[in-house]
């Protein structure tokens, strides 16, 4: 194969301009785009420290404030999850520790991951950074809510960790919080605990409804003019679709938060059947344990998508930049994105096959789980078909990105395992399913996340983060996480069960001490390599390198702001005016590797590109 | 070093791991050998299609690296090859759930000739019943739980007065016999299972659930609470005992009944009564 690719042919892009390319004159119209039917949007300047940096309306420092709040409950989740793994490597060495501790870490450690970590991180810190840039618009629509909504996930944020220094401390109920257990003695932190685990969820909820709107509806109504939804970053897909998601499935949990906190203050029983313990009959009956799950997952599920799909449409966006190549089939990615997010709500019962609800609800979960393969599979062929005949630059970026496709498919692989409901049956609860969730969805979007800061730090500071720290970074966190997630699949086969304190001699269990312990020391340089990044921040914004405006050389609107870091309304005099999708790099006959979104036609007039 | 050659060394790893491992799954005791071989289908076909992908993302991070001045191909779609790749992945999951689907309506069927076993769960531990010589298990009721009838068995119930109470937190199964297992919680979620059968089920407060299985290696069995109920969850363990018909039978007729049960504890009350008053 050569370097060369057949260019004289006529290729479809997806400008949608209209252009006369047989004859290489210009129609008079080719860059006619609408006038804009509103007025522009009106700013509230801020007037004082406070208003600039703390009670702030600009998007961009709520998104920032977003992103620190949640790095800092990622950080506390981190340490809880050393924690565990000193108990589960080197017990001998975790001698204060008691299993009431160990299940209560376990719990924080998955309700913050999940919920106040990478939900947040995602919609609220990338979301609220990158929405209004990448479209065009001035600011969030709603940016006094946008404010009210960081705000509240702070409360939020706040009233969980209060939870760890309570009578009784954090609830160790596991992250799923499965009733009747959670609210009954014999569960660590089943007084106070689940109580401001439950209040919490709640708060965050309604904050993240403030956020959701106004990612919705800025993105449905301040478009720039020119900017279509079919020519929006995917990345901005990704969270729109995300958004969508959540809007629907948060309120089943906080309809499970308020009906099981009823359980627990007034003795309702929504979920609580008669229940004996400790030779007593509790003043409960008629309640359903498996009604929780169900409303618990049909939250669940989509939240794992909540945190996918946003992975999905940044990843997308880094590697075409940095391939310099177009994503391809980008209306099959766009397509893929809502399918998914769509399908995400029919298959929340797959968490629940051996739950004991009506088993022949496993044929159509498991039928609808694996249907979602198929557009899953589509977006990984797409990401790793932008790269054939790219032009790739083997950056910390990039870098990144490979990791989450060896990650995102390893883990997506073994989701096929646990789908398919007679296969589920003996790996359930075990350690496969840790290996698995945390592969695909704990491990990959980290990845993501890594590449976007990465990515975008140049913007976000104007300075450009050291290379060589990343690449250390980089290499540390992704050996180090794939040698203690790829292994533990097999822990889950000899049928070791997951929340376990203790393995005790079980025969077929001692053969994995071991591996434990590997698993472990791998967990603990992982962990502590994630401060690579920390140290490598600290240093570029006090001696780092001026970032360029671009230096990416990428087309989305984001990097053709006014100045960088771009100031309050972003764009400056004018809002920006979009000609084209962001994905034209490497187009045939044009000057540049890249195109920008702001060119017009007529300044490219030499190309071949034509209309679709 | 150039990444790629990191990346191939981690693919190339993960099929040696794979094939040396030490650590897999335990030697199988029941009929369930379908789901180890769906578990080996996916294994090949997701195993391939993993293996697949990243050497094909390998190849093109060798291939296509940077160069000043070369451009990448401009193709934003392709429809062929998009409608291609999206049929023969359907292709591929359809030929995975198909076993899966099967698998799952034997273990949804129970046999008729299946012996009922109910297994009860508490925090933290296991008991268990048998039906007596009419084949058929008592009702129950958690308000009727008491010493001297732990299953909370109806006492109006004929059926319930020949119920076996194995008085031990293991329990002795016939080789090559389906087992029904019934499953109830008298407080919290619980999950009877032992590895070696590899079916599980979630015991629910409140209502019964039940799987199946047809142990066929003799031995003593581990089990294990497969679903997180409290503090205790890690320590909740039982045991099974697979025999052959005339060890099994033998350690059945060693059995009381629940009629036996409770004349043994009216005896015993009795006796305490006459303690007293003395």
């Amino acid at each position: 194969m050569s370097d060369e690719y057949d260019n004289n042919k006529s290729y479809q892009a997806q400008s949608s301009e209209v252009m006369d390319g047989s004859t290489g004159s210009v129609n008079p119209d080719i860059d006619y785009v609408r006038p804009s039917e509103v007025g522009e949007q009106e700013l509230y300047h801020p007037h004082s420290f406070i208003e600039k940096w703390i009670f702030c309306q600009d998007a961009k420092v709520i998104g920032v404030q977003y992103f620190l709040t949640a790095v800092f409950t990622g950080v506390v989740g981190l340490i809880l999850s050393w924690l565990m793994r000193l108990q589960l490597g080197f017990p001998e060495l975790a001698g204060f520790m008691t299993a009431e501790h160990y299940y209560q870490f376990v719990t924080m450690h998955g309700m913050i991951m999940v919920v106040y970590f990478l939900t947040a991180l995602f919609l609220g810190g990338f979301g609220n950074y990158l929405i209004p840039l990448m479209v065009g618009a001035r600011d969030m629509v709603f940016p006094y809510v946008n404010m009210l909504s960081f705000w509240m996930f702070f409360v939020a944020v706040a009233v969980l960790m209060a939870s760890f220094f309570v009578p009784g401390g954090p609830t160790g109920a596991g992250w799923t919080l499965y009733p009747p257990q959670t609210i009954l003695e014999g569960t660590p932190g089943a007084g106070m605990g689940i109580l401001l685990m439950l209040i919490s969820l709640s708060l965050f909820v309604i904050g993240f409804t403030m956020g959701g709107l106004n990612y919705m509806i800025t993105i449905l109504q301040a478009r720039t003019r020119g900017m279509t939804l079919m020519r929006m970053p995917l990345t901005v897909w990704g969270i729109f679709t995300a958004t969508v998601l959540a809007m629907l499935a948060f309120p089943a949990l906080l309809v499970s938060a308020i009906m099981m906190t009823l359980d627990k203050v007034l003795q309702t029983s929504f979920f609580m059947p008669t229940i004996l313990k400790a030779g007593e009959v509790l003043e409960y009956g008629g309640g359903s344990p498996i009604l929780f799950q169900h409303l618990f997952w049909f939250f669940g599920h989509p939240e794992v998508y909540i945190v996918a799909l946003p992975a999905f449409g940044i990843v997308s966006d880094l590697i075409s930049v940095h391939a310099r190549k177009n994503i391809f089939g980008y209306r099959m990615m766009v397509w893929a994105i809502v399918g998914i997010g769509a399908l995400s709500f029919f298959v929340w019962a797959h968490h629940m096959y051996v739950s004991g609800m009506n088993p022949w609800f496993g044929f159509f979960f498991a039928t609808t789980t694996l249907i979602i393969a198929v557009p899953t599979a589509m977006k990984v062929y797409n990401w790793i078909l932008t790269l054939w005949r790219g032009n790739i630059r083997i950056n910390v970026v990039m870098l990144w990105c490979l990791g989450f496709i060896v990650t995102f498919v390893n883990g997506g692989i073994t989701g096929i395992f646990l789908g398919n409901v007679s296969v589920d049956v003996p790996l359930s609860d075990t350690y496969f399913v840790i290996a698995h969730f945390h592969m695909v969805m704990g491990i990959a979007p980290l990845m993501v996340i890594m590449g976007a800061v990465y990515h975008w730090f140049p913007l976000v500071a104007g300075k450009m983060l050291d290379e060589g720290l990343g690449k250390w970074h980089f290499w540390i966190t992704f050996l180090g996480a794939y040698s203690i997630y790829f292994p533990m699949h097999y822990l889950g086969f000899i049928g070791v069960p997951r929340r376990y304190f203790e393995m005790y001699d079980s025969p077929y269990m001692t053969s994995a001490v071991g591996m434990n312990e590997f698993i472990s020391i791998a967990a603990f340089i992982v962990g502590a390599a994630q401060f690579i990044l920390i140290f490598n921040i600290i240093k570029t914004l006090k001696t780092g390198k001026k970032a360029e405006q671009n230096p990416w050389k990428a087309n989305s609107l984001e990097w053709y702001t006014s100045t960088v870091p771009p100031e309050h309304g972003n764009f400056g005099d004018r809002l920006p005016v979009v000609h084209r999708w962001p994905y034209d790099f490497s187009v045939p006959g044009a000057k540049e590797d890249y195109i920008p979104q702001t060119t017009a036609p007529s300044e490219v007039i030499h190309t071949e590109v034509e209309k679709t | 070093m150039h990444a790629g050659i990191i990346f191939l060394l981690v693919i190339i790893g993960s099929i040696l791991f794979h094939i040396f491992t030490p650590w897999y799954w335990t030697d199988i005791a029941s009929n369930w050998k379908g789901m180890d071989d769906t578990i080996t289908l996916t294994f090949w076909v997701g195993g391939g299609v993993f293996v697949a992908v990243c050497l094909f993302m390998i190849y093109c991070v060798f291939r296509y690296q940077h160069k000043e001045g070369r451009r990448a191909e401009y193709k934003p779609e392709d429809k062929k090859l998009e409608k291609i790749l999206t049929w023969a992945t359907t292709l591929g999951v359809a030929a995975l759930l198909a076993p899966g689907l099967i698998i799952w309506n034997q273990y949804v069927n129970v046999p008729k000739n299946a012996i009922e076993v109910d297994v009860m769960a508490w925090q933290w531990g296991w008991q268990y019943r048998l039906p007596g010589k009419d084949g058929k298990l008592g009702t129950t009721q958690v308000r009727n739980i008491a010493d001297n009838n732990p299953f909370g068995i109806n006492p109006d119930d004929p059926f319930g007065k020949d119920d076996i109470m194995v008085e031990s937190d293991v329990i002795n199964l016939e080789n090559n016999r389906p087992v029904k297992i019934l499953l109830r919680s008298v407080d919290v979620l619980h999950n009877w299972y032992v590895p070696q059968f590899r079916a599980k089920m979630d015991a629910v407060p409140g209502t019964v659930t039940f799987y199946w299985f047809e142990p066929n290696k003799v031995g003593e069995y581990e089990v294990l609470c497969a679903e997180y109920c409290g503090v205790g969850h890690y320590a909740m363990r039982g045991g099974v005992e697979v025999q052959d018909k005339a060890d099994y039978e033998a350690w059945l007729g060693e059995q009381e009944t629940f009629e036996q049960l409770s004349a043994r504890y009216e005896k015993l009350n009795v006796d305490g009564n006459k303690l007293a008053k003395k």
